[in-house]
């Protein structure tokens, strides 16, 4: 008899155990996922790589989507521009304005502007005027008449030109960003050494 | 070679006109400035609770929710830009941007609600600098304009 219930016990722990060891204990079901690229303001889409632990699936199309259930499985499928804006209607309406940018053009190897830039220069003041914390950064860029490490430096004292002309302006020093691009980014692409007046610009963007 | 970079809210020059409250000024570690906020907005730095308003600068490994009134748009220094609904959750994981090169980082977390996402410099530059990570999955950026739920429709 002692036998008997010492043996049954035994089996007892032993399916206890058991019990344990085949059953992990399995994550907690996550919350339902979707993620939707839409096109942009010029009709461009972009794409959005969906990696999870139980596949995934690449994201190039105008509204095509991913749904991720509590399982983590991925599911590709497409929604409509409409079920777009419903769900994400809070988001949308806390979209930041667009930054926006104004050109100012410089006279070659130097750090005047060109007269047709002043008026420029006066459009950023209204643009900063449209919003509740505007913030400007200056990106100066050159051609390609000199070296990288040369418009590098002269592409920065261009942005700081327009800086202090801000501050000229009441703006305070601390208020704007400064950034030389040097040759990097061309509105046309050159050959090296070759002079090309709309390259010579100072960007500023207001956001 | 690094871009000089001092920045502040051009906030108080804007309202020094209008008349009301300015934002304080930009610190180096700042990296995006909140442009809208409504309802309940709170950053969580470390131990920190900041109340997130129209001008406050965000700095990486901030939390930002939203509560179930609120929604929040912030522009980030390359010019990312990335809102979400009420009831939301977006961790600011991490960032770096050379504004000379465009090279740069931008990790962020979504855990629960609804973002959208307009990318920035940061993406443009290098097609593997930005994520999105939600609980189940991380979504690798290459541009541009994308949006993510997490949890039920409120």
């Amino acid at each position: 008899m002692r036998f008997v219930l010492r043996a049954g016990l035994a089996a007892l722990i032993a399916g206890l155990l058991g019990a344990c060891a085949q059953e992990p204990p399995k994550p907690p079901p996550g919350p339902p996922e979707l993620v939707v690229v839409v096109p942009d303001r010029d009709g461009k889409v972009g794409t959005v790589v969906v990696t999870g632990a139980q596949g995934g699936t690449t994201l190039n199309q105008a509204y095509s989507a991913a749904r991720v259930d509590p399982s983590a499985k991925v599911e590709a499928r497409s929604v409509s521009e409409a079920e777009v804006k419903r769900v994400f209607s809070g988001a949308i309406a806390a979209q930041p304005l667009r930054p926006v940018s104004f050109l100012l053009y410089f006279q070659e190897g130097t750090d005047e502007y060109t007269p047709e830039s002043k008026q420029a220069f006066e459009g950023v003041f209204a643009e900063i005027a449209r919003r509740k914390a505007a913030e400007i950064a200056v990106i100066g860029h050159t051609d390609r008449v000199g070296t990288v490490e040369y418009n590098d430096a002269l592409s920065l004292k261009r942005a700081e030109r327009v800086r202090k002309d801000f501050i000229d302006r009441g703006i305070p020093n601390s208020a704007v960003s400064v950034a030389g691009r040097g040759e990097r980014e061309p509105i046309i692409a050159t050959p090296d050494e070759v002079s090309e007046p709309r390259n010579r610009r100072v960007e500023i963007n207001v956001r | 070679m690094s871009a000089s970079r001092t920045r502040n809210s051009l906030f108080s020059v804007v309202v020094l006109s209008a008349g009301l409250l300015s934002a304080g000024p930009a610190l180096a570690d700042d990296i995006g400035q909140i442009k809208v906020a409504n309802g309940t907005v709170i950053i969580e730095r470390g131990a920190q609770r900041v109340l997130g308003a129209v001008g406050t600068w965000v700095r990486q490994s901030d939390i930002v929710r939203t509560g179930i009134d609120g929604s929040v748009g912030i522009t980030f220094i390359d010019n990312t830009m990335m809102s979400a609904g009420p009831n939301s959750v977006l961790s600011l994981d991490r960032f770096s941007f050379n504004s000379t090169t465009h090279e740069g980082r931008l990790d962020t977390s979504v855990r629960n609600g609804t973002l959208s996402v307009i990318s920035g410099k940061i993406a443009k530059q290098s097609p593997d600098a930005m994520t999105v990570k939600t609980p189940a999955t991380i979504l690798g950026v290459r541009g541009t304009e994308f949006f993510v739920q997490v949890g039920a429709a409120q």
